[in-house]
Order: C-alpha cells, then structure tokens, then sequence
C-alpha cells in the first residue's frame, strides 16, 4: 500500500494538522514505508480471535457519580493562551 | 557519595555523614559540571530541589525511617509536576507549568524524595533514540557520538553519568528498558496497571507503564515499593496487592527456569551481542537455574502490530492538544480550522506527526477492520505466546536490544529502521508483562542489556533473578569514563 500526496492531504485535513507543503512528499513516503512494515499483518489468518483491548483483559471501572473535585479553574486557566471572564476565548465559530 | 546505593545513601544521612541539603547540592554541581554536553535534563529545579532536601533533613532529625528520604531523583518529564515545567520533550508544552503532581510524583513526595528536575526525553515518547525532543538529543554518556536510546534517553543518560542517584521512566514500546540497556544501567518496565499513570502524559494508552531507571535492581526494588500501587484516579490502575520488593532479592534461584526464545536469537542480532548474553545466561546456569529453549512464533508480528495500535492511540490522545486551553497557540489565527491546525502543525515536531497521521490513517473510515481490528487480534495471539511460554518457565531471557548504541543522526533519516531497534522489547507491552534490562558485560566497550521478561505482577521475582546476578558480577558499577566520582 502506498500513500498518495492527495492521501496525507486528506489525513492530515482529518487530524486537524498542518504540514508543510514541501514536507507532503516525504511523509508519504515514510507512512508507505510504515505501512509495507504493518502489511506483514495481513498473511495472519485471525478467525475467530478475540481482538485484545485490555492487557489483563479487565473492564472498565465505574465509580459513584459524585462531586469530588474542588473547583480550581483559576489555576488551570493560567496555561490557556486567551481566557476572559473564565471562559476559553477562540475566534469566533457563528457569525 | 555519587558511588552509594539508596541503602547506603540513606544509612549515611541517618547517621548524620551528610545532609540531604549537601547530597542534593553534590549532585546540583555536578549537573552544572557535566549537563552541558550530555543534555540530559530539561528543567533543572535547584531551589526545590534544595527546599525539598531540607524538610527531609528535619524528617530524618525527627526520626522518621523511611529509606527514600533526602535521596535525590531526577523524574522524566512526561509527569506532570505541580509548578513546574512539564514539557514532554514537545515545544508544544514548551510553555505548560503544570497544575497538578501525577500520583508516581505524589507518591515519591510522600516518601521524602528530592526531585533534581525534568529529564530529556524524545517527542510525547515517540522514539528510540532521543533525537526527536523539541530540546536537541541526548548523548550517550559511554560514547557522546552515540545516542543514549529513547524515550527514556535523559533518564537514563543523567543515572548512569551519575547526575541523578535514580530516575523514572515509562515504557510504552521498550522505552526504559532500551535506553537502560545502551546507557549500562537497570530499568524496569512492571505489568501493565502496576504504576498509575494518573498525571503521566499519554501516548497509547493501553501500553503506556512508568517505571524505575536505577544502578542496580536492589535500589529499583525501593523505588517500585513507593511507586506501585492502586489509584482510583487511573481508570486501569491493577488493583492488586503490592508484595515487599525488597525482602526476595536475596532469593535462591536454584532450579529457576529460564526460557530462552529462539526468535531473539536469531538474524538482525549482532553475533557479539549473543556472545554476551550467552555469557549471562551461563552465569544464571552456575547459580543453578536451568535453561530450556522456547518458542514465541508470533515474534515477528510484534513491530507491526505496534505500529498500528501505538499510533492509533496517539492519534486519539493527542487530539487533545488543540492550541485552546493550553500548551501552543499560533499567532493571528483566522478562524477556529486554522487555530487547531496551525497550533498542532507548529507544536509538533516530524515524528509525532508521522504517529499522528498513521493512526488517522487506521482508524479512518473503511480501514478499521483491515488495521486497527487486526492489530488487536494479532495481539492477543502475541499475549497467548506468552501465556504459553510461562506455563513451562519462570522468565524469560534475552537480549533486550539487537546491537550496540548507534551513532546519533545514523537512523533518524528512516523511521523503520528505528522502530526495528526495539524488537525485542515491543511483544511485552503489546501482553502487558514486566520486563527489566541489566548491564552486562558491553560490547566492543560499549553498554549492553540483558532483558528478562516474567509473568503478570511478577515483577519481585525479576528484581530477585536482576538482583543475584549482579551480587556475582559489576557490570552494574562501571563508570563511563570522563565521569569518574
């Protein structure tokens, strides 16, 4: 399987991130490479195997739906690039 | 002092040889002495540190016993660490001054630990060699032309040049256990769940497990003891009871059973590096343990399986950097699309990227069931490999990687050839298990590791098996040269 320009394109759309132009290129062909890496899975006859999530195969845990944190919005609003008024600031969505 | 083990260390400040508050200077000084060329922290937090050191020289007056107090640790820097930098290897935490401490920092606050800094380390943990950190490679302190191993490089750079008495890891694909194995020290990687990775940044979540970087197996066994455990904060925290890890390292190992796959003895591993392994499986034979060949047919399947599962996960984890609540923001974006993507396009450097395409790729519409769902049913023949393999032996020995440290810049142009240096390492996380690398005799003057691999939770029998082999040997105490004490 190889990758197409138009295919890193398309990903990188999907990811939400930019690459540069002269850099499409060579992502394709180091995802192709990956991916003649990763095509050796395909001669693997898997019928009937259960696909493994969990390394000790346990679920998820659920706990009681209760108030345990304290409110610390301040403290981590120091990291945001634009706060006002206690709210995340991006450009604007709605017209 | 820079030669003590934590026992020694500790017995010493107890007896008033020094204070905490000198050890941590020691070790402040020679940071500034050596850190230089070897670039193996990130952040280094002198005044916390020298803060930290003297409330535990007040705890050991008062007579508090614990034997990690006052002792001077170096953490990675993928745990998050409350007002103080967490960057990740990334120039997109460049500017992050994390909120909260991940529970392995709470734990060594607990017991009295004084954090040195924030070790280097390759992008979000996605490397081998740790050539992809936003803050330059790190150097191998045996041979500064070579690479220290990745991701855990700072890590294990700053333990064996003496710059730290121990540090932390975390090992999603062979990350503490390689770097340890290039750098000549011990690194264990528990079972999957041992160690919350509550505050640990991820990268794939279902193999991501931190871990100890240390001189030898008998101060690991302390820093497991303060680091394992249950967290209700991490939703795969094991909740499983935590043994005393260091009361069986002095454990007979007659009639241990050592299984040896004959997949990690065969082509790609250099005859030099067998040479050496062989050696330290024929010293666990004088000890009196047996040794049986065995099979792990999948072995060949473990890269690529990774390659999909790793990246699909970090693709998926690393949405979350998005340029809005913290870490990277671009300037001038002009509406939202632009600020997601330019903010991920400049915060990220062309490894993470690669991951992050790769797994959009796998998990993208109509190619699920082809890479992702085939991944996850590879792996568990991958895991049933093992399962198998420990119902005839108690571990599992081999090389932990297939050469020698290699020459920074000699791989980084081609991404599988680097994915290819952690082969033998990769089939643990995709079970689970616990591994440990121990130095044993180098090659060609240049460190190598022995990795032995055990069951779930079986992780005081591998500190046990570590530990007698390093009562017999001292491959463990070498220096690199240039870093004498």
């Amino acid at each position: 399987m190889s990758l197409e320009r138009s295919d890193v394109e398309k990903i990188a759309h999907l990811a939400r991130l930019a690459i540069d132009e002269d850099k499409v290129e060579s992502y394709a062909a180091d995802l192709s490479k990956i991916l003649g890496l990763v095509e050796q899975m395909d001669a693997i006859d898997t019928e009937g195997v259960v696909p493994m999530a969990h390394p000790l195969h346990m679920s998820q845990r659920l706990r009681a739906d209760e108030v345990t944190e304290t409110d610390q919005r301040e403290k981590y609003q120091r990291n945001a690039p634009q706060v006002e008024s206690g709210l995340y600031l991006v450009p604007k969505v709605i017209e | 002092m820079f030669e003590k083990t934590i026992t020694e260390l500790s017995a010493a400040l107890r007896a008033g040889e020094f204070s905490s508050v000198e050890l941590t200077q020691a070790y402040l000084d020679r940071i500034k002495q050596f850190d230089g060329d070897l670039n193996s922290y990130i952040t280094v937090d002198a005044e916390g540190a020298l803060a930290t050191a003297a409330e535990a020289d007040k705890r050991i007056q008062a007579g508090e016993t614990g034997p990690l107090i006052g002792i001077p640790i170096a953490q990675k820097d993928i745990f998050c660490t409350d007002g103080v930098k967490t960057s990740c290897g990334s120039r997109m935490l460049d500017n992050f001054i994390a909120p909260y401490d991940a529970t392995v920092i709470t734990r060594m606050k607990q017991a009295g630990m004084v954090m040195l800094g924030k070790t280097n380390m390759d992008e979000f943990a996605m490397g081998s060699s740790n050539e992809t950190s936003w803050y330059g490679p790190v150097k191998n302190p045996w041979d500064l032309e070579r690479v220290p191993g990745g991701s855990s490089g700072g890590s294990a750079a700053s333990v064996a040049a003496r710059l730290a008495v121990a540090s932390t890891g975390t090992d999603t694909g062979g990350s503490i256990r390689q770097p340890a194995a290039l750098c000549g020290i011990t690194g264990l990687k528990p079972t999957y769940g041992r160690i919350s990775r509550f505050g640990m940044i991820a990268f794939a979540s279902s193999l991501d497990q931190a871990g100890t970087m240390t001189r030898s197996a008998e101060d690991s066994a302390l820093l497991l003891q303060a680091m394992a455990g249950f967290d209700p904060a991490d939703s795969t925290s094991a909740d499983e009871p935590v043994p005393d890890y260091s009361a069986t390292l002095n454990d007979d190992l007659t009639g241990l059973k050592i299984g040896l796959p004959k997949e990690y003895f065969g082509e790609g591993l250099d005859p030099e590096m067998e040479k050496t392994i062989n050696a330290a499986v024929d010293e666990y034979k004088k000890m009196g343990a047996e040794v049986v060949e065995i099979s792990l047919p999948n072995t060949h399947l473990a890269v690529p399986t990774y390659y999909v599962v790793a990246p699909a996960e970090c693709s998926s984890n690393l949405s979350r950097f998005d340029g809005v609540r913290f870490g990277h923001r671009c300037e001038d974006p002009k509406d939202l699309e632009d600020l997601y993507k330019r903010s991920r396009g400049e915060g990220f450097g062309d490894e993470v990227k690669r991951r992050i395409l790769m797994g959009a790729y796998v998990l993208s519409a109509g190619y699920y069931d082809a890479y992702y769902l085939q991944a996850q049913k590879i792996r568990h023949l991958i895991s049933d490999d093992f399962t198998r393999a420990f119902k005839e032996v108690d571990v599992i020995m081999g090389p932990t990687t297939p050469d020698a440290p290699f020459k920074l810049g000699e791989k980084a142009s081609d991404p599988v050839s680097m994915y290819l240096s952690d082969i033998y390492t990769i089939a643990v996380n995709l079970a689970g298990l616990p591994g440990v690398s121990i130095p044993v005799e180098p090659v060609n003057g240049l460190p190598a590791g022995l990795q032995i691999i055990g069951n779930y939770f079986a992780e005081a029998k591998l500190l046990n098996v570590a530990h007698r082999y390093q009562q017999q040997t001292d491959w463990h105490r070498a220096i690199p040269e240039g870093y004498d004490v």
